[in-house]
């Protein structure tokens, strides 16, 4: 097992975490958004490998591979969904979507 | 004389460091592409934590997909948007090297930490046995979690397919 305590992995986990929430919530720019859900994924991926290494288990690594997956899925659809956004109202502020239609 | 002084553990809290710090500029920044240099520094103090964990193929896969794939997707984009207007507009004027200075100055520090920890044996005999092989994570992959990497390869082809759909031209279709 390695020499940093649990404790000190989750503060760490739960520091990027916590300023990745505050990103999502606080911007308008969707970009900057989608920037801050990746850095949310990479804390989640932190604390997962943390625990792994604290047990000394392979499952950790393993749920680190699918974030990664998860992540690859999201930055594509989430990126095409930015572009169709850009092409149709010029502007990547969110609050330009807060009209439904139909 | 440093790596004398150095052991995992701070390293550790130091790698860590810079990932808060970088990760605070990225979500602080005005400019798009600054935020995604501060960004690229972000995941690899966190590859280079991952590598003191004693998970290298971990820290291998992060800086390979994350900083090396998923950035440059985000590049790409970034690129197709024109810069964005609205995100220069707010954004310093003074377009010198003096804006990239603090990306690179924290992705040195990490490459500094990377040479003390490989010119050092001790602390390489100390990862060294409680590393997690890439043998293990193979092995879990095809066993017990192989219908989780069955769901992840479905997860990767409706990406892919939500993509091409939604970024492919205008002409060929009606509203969205």
């Amino acid at each position: 097992m390695t020499s940093i305590p649990l404790f000190h992995l989750l503060i760490l986990s739960s520091l990027l975490f916590a300023i990745g929430f505050i990103g999502v919530v606080a911007r308008k720019n969707t970009l900057f958004m989608l920037m801050s859900l990746e850095v949310m994924l990479n804390a989640v991926g932190v604390a997962f490998i943390g625990a792994g290494s604290v047990w000394q288990q392979a499952d950790g690594q393993v749920m680190f591979i699918l974030i990664l997956t998860l992540a690859a899925a999201e930055v594509a659809v989430g990126l095409a969904l930015l572009i169709r956004m850009q092409k149709k109202y010029r502007s990547l502020d969110i609050d330009v979507l807060n009209q439904m239609k139909g | 004389m440093l790596a004398n002084f150095a052991s995992i553990d701070s390293l550790f809290y130091l790698a860590g460091l810079i990932a808060v710090i970088a990760s605070l500029k990225v979500v602080t920044g005005n400019n798009t592409v600054h935020a995604l240099l501060y960004l690229v520094v972000s995941l690899l103090a966190v590859a280079v934590c991952f590598y003191l964990m004693g998970a290298p193929f971990a820290a291998g896969l992060e800086v390979i997909v994350y900083a090396g794939a998923i950035l440059v997707l985000f590049v790409f984009a970034v690129l197709m948007f024109g810069l964005g207007e609205d995100e220069t507009a707010n954004a310093p004027q003074n377009k010198t090297v003096a804006n990239m200075f603090g990306a690179m100055l924290l992705a040195f520090a990490l490459l500094i930490e990377i040479v003390i920890i490989i010119n050092n044996g001790d602390m390489q005999q100390n990862l060294q046995a409680n590393v997690i092989d890439s043998k293990a994570v193979g092995i879990m992959l095809y066993g017990p979690y192989l219908l989780a990497v069955e769901i992840a390869s479905f997860l990767l082809l409706a990406g892919l397919l939500a993509g091409y759909h939604y970024a492919k031209p205008d002409v060929t279709r009606g509203p969205l």
